[in-house]
């Protein structure tokens, strides 16, 4: 009992504590050496890196040298002086915006956003609609339907991706039935910006949707039939029983779903990855990775500074849900 | 004679069964798709000339004389060492489950039979760490595990593993166990049973259904995990997701993009079989905190 806790505050606790520890650091400046370089023309003297003091600077200070809060805003991060200086240098809106979106950091932010906010509530209404016409189907079939559906789900979002990639791909089956339905050989969903967003948004409808679904359909097994008897009685139709009587059933595990799905969304990462998306869309989670996947170059500082910035901004959309979950828990004690 | 409600409920299930056998295509064709093109060779599966040499096999005759061919397969778990990478995704699973199933059994019944109120603080741990990206976390564990030399290998990504898991682990059984009786253990303990032996003879074999359904989710984390297994394991070490993502690493090399369809097909199988055998339990553990909550 007690180690279990202990253990989950260690693990959750330490590496919070870690990156933010690790988000004030930031690499040495390379040590530099002056080096005679003689030929048979004359000595000239050159600057280089020394390479055996840098390895002992890091063993010594293997954090690297502290650097505050620099690297929150440096141009990397919040980039408030870049930031500025795009204010005050453009004189209309665009330009302002084309400096704003030229900064990884709110560049990733506009990506994640927009693919929180476009793909939650589609994955609510395609869920909602699967559920109820599946629920409609005979108990036979009903079976290998929700097999079938729940599929996009379960296969990480990695191998999803790759899977419908391969499909989109110019050299796919869907890519080059569009490219002969546009009679242009060159279409690709990967040229443009837009394309590539909506690509990736699809495929997030697509890998949440059955989770939704699913949630969705055990809430529908859970509708009282005496509201909908009475509903029947007084003459609504189907639609105005669904709209009267089933949606307002449902509302808390809509909001349970739409929380779910937004902290799936958030952290939006491997599509990115699966449909070589890196050039276009970037999100936050892109970001770490990018900073830490050279084993040789780590940019620690960095990937730590975006994963509190990242963290806070989860905290944020957190917040109302901990208070309510607080507040009710207040109640029932 | 039909009446009115009669034509409409018709329409209603004409358009109802037209959605649902569209979504099911959209569903599973990709993969069915992906199934059949890893049994041909690349220039069928990325042709550009005609989509349908997935089907016929066109070069595939050509390559290699019949219409399927396992070669994609061969090469990937031979030569692009994929089997290795298969018998560490088993190690990582195995214990991942394994010990998050015993800590959480252990913890959940415990915290379930606890007097005091710990329910949202578990609550809120598991929340916070559903909501936190993974990598996030990892870039934390990634710095101490470099100066500590515990980097690359297996046992530190199951501990990390684990520790991500855990919450939900803790919290599904958590509200599972709370609805086993309390009477039932405490008859035991009034006929003489200590805490551990009412445990044992008592709730060991009814807790099994929620066992199962914690063990099946724990098992798909670890399992599908990518970023902690990319970024914790040196590259021998890779399990199977970001073995194969470095397949896709030399794009355009010939083999490559084979090996990478081969290998999602393999590593898919045994998924879609377990989810095949266990399709109750895990639509039960999805909703359980749904429905209540």
């Amino acid at each position: 009992m007690l180690p279990t806790c202990v253990a989950m505050v260690l693990f959750i606790a330490i590496p919070i504590v870690s990156i933010f520890v690790q988000s004030l650091f930031i690499e040495h400046q390379k040590p530099t050496i002056e080096i005679e370089i003689c030929d048979p023309f004359g000595c000239k003297k050159e600057i280089g890196v020394d390479v055996e003091a840098y390895a002992a600077l890091n063993k010594e200070k293997p954090l690297g040298r502290f650097n505050g809060f620099k690297t929150y805003i440096d141009r990397n991060h919040l980039a408030f002086k870049e930031l500025y200086e795009g204010w005050s240098n453009s004189k209309t809106f665009s330009e302002f915006s084309s400096t704003f979106f030229n900064l990884p950091f709110y560049k990733a932010l506009t990506f994640t956003l927009t693919y929180t906010l476009f793909v939650t509530p589609f994955v609510i209404c395609l869920g909602f609609i699967l559920a109820l016409s599946i629920n409609a189907l005979t108990l036979k079939i009903k079976g290998p339907t929700i097999f079938a559906t729940i599929l996009p789900m379960i296969v990480t979002p990695l191998m999803g991706s790759l899977v419908l990639f391969w499909m989109i791909d110019a050299e796919g089956i869907i890519g080059s039935t569009i490219q002969d339905l546009f009679n242009d050989p060159y279409l690709s969903l990967k040229a443009s910006t837009t394309l590539t967003w909506i690509t990736l948004i699809t495929y997030g409808i697509w890998h949440h949707a059955p989770f939704a679904f699913i949630v969705f359909y055990a809430a529908l097994q859970t509708v009282p039939q005496e509201p909908i008897e009475a509903a029947i009685i007084d003459g609504a139709d189907r639609f105005q029983r669904i709209r009267y009587v089933v949606i307002p059933h449902l509302l808390p595990v809509a909001v349970f779903i739409a929380l779910i799905s937004m902290m799936d969304n958030i952290r939006v990462f491997e599509p990115i990855l699966g449909f070589s998306a890196e050039a276009s869309a970037q999100s936050f989670s892109w970001l770490i990775y990018n900073d830490l996947r050279n084993i040789e170059v780590m940019n620690f500082g960095s990937a730590a500074a975006t994963s509190i910035l990242t963290i806070i901004m989860v905290g944020i959309l957190l917040t109302p849900v901990l208070i309510k979950t607080w507040r009710e828990f207040g109640e029932t004690r | 004679m039909a009446t009115l409600a009669d034509i409409k409920s018709r329409k209603l299930l004409i358009i109802n069964t037209i959605f649902i056998i569209t979504w099911l295509i959209i569903a599973a064709f990709p993969f069915i798709w992906t199934f059949l093109g890893s049994f041909k060779v690349r220039e069928d599966f990325f042709s550009r000339s005609d989509w349908w040499y997935v089907i016929s096999g066109f070069n595939t005759i050509i390559e290699t004389g019949g219409r399927y061919t396992l070669n994609a397969y061969k090469e990937a778990w031979i030569e692009g060492e994929f089997w290795y990478a298969a018998r560490n995704t088993l190690i990582v699973t195995f214990f991942v489950v394994t010990i998050s199933l015993f800590l959480g059994t252990l913890g959940g019944y415990a915290l379930s039979r606890s007097p005091y109120r710990y329910a949202f603080w578990i609550l809120i741990a598991a929340l916070v760490f559903r909501a936190m990206p993974h990598i996030t976390l990892v870039s934390g564990y990634l710095f101490p595990f470099f100066q500590l030399n515990i980097w690359g290998i297996l046992p530190t990504t199951i501990i990390v593993l684990v520790a991500i898991n855990q919450p939900f682990t803790l919290w599904l059984l958590y509200s599972f166990f709370k609805t086993v009786p309390k009477e039932l253990d405490e008859s035991g303990m009034i006929d003489g049973c200590s805490h551990f032996q009412a445990f044992r003879y008592i709730i060991m074999p009814v807790m099994w259904p929620g066992v199962i359904t914690a063990g099946l989710f724990s098992l798909m984390l670890a399992y599908n995990d990518f970023t902690v297994t990319a970024m914790l394991l040196s590259f021998e070490n890779h399990t199977m997701v970001p073995k194969l993502q470095s397949y896709l690493g030399t794009n355009q090399h010939e083999g490559n993009m084979m090996w990478a369809v081969a290998s999602v097909v393999s590593a898919t199988a045994p998924l879609f079989m377990i989810v095949m055998f266990f399709q109750k339990q895990i639509i039960s553990g999805l909703t359980a905190g749904a429905v209540k909550g």
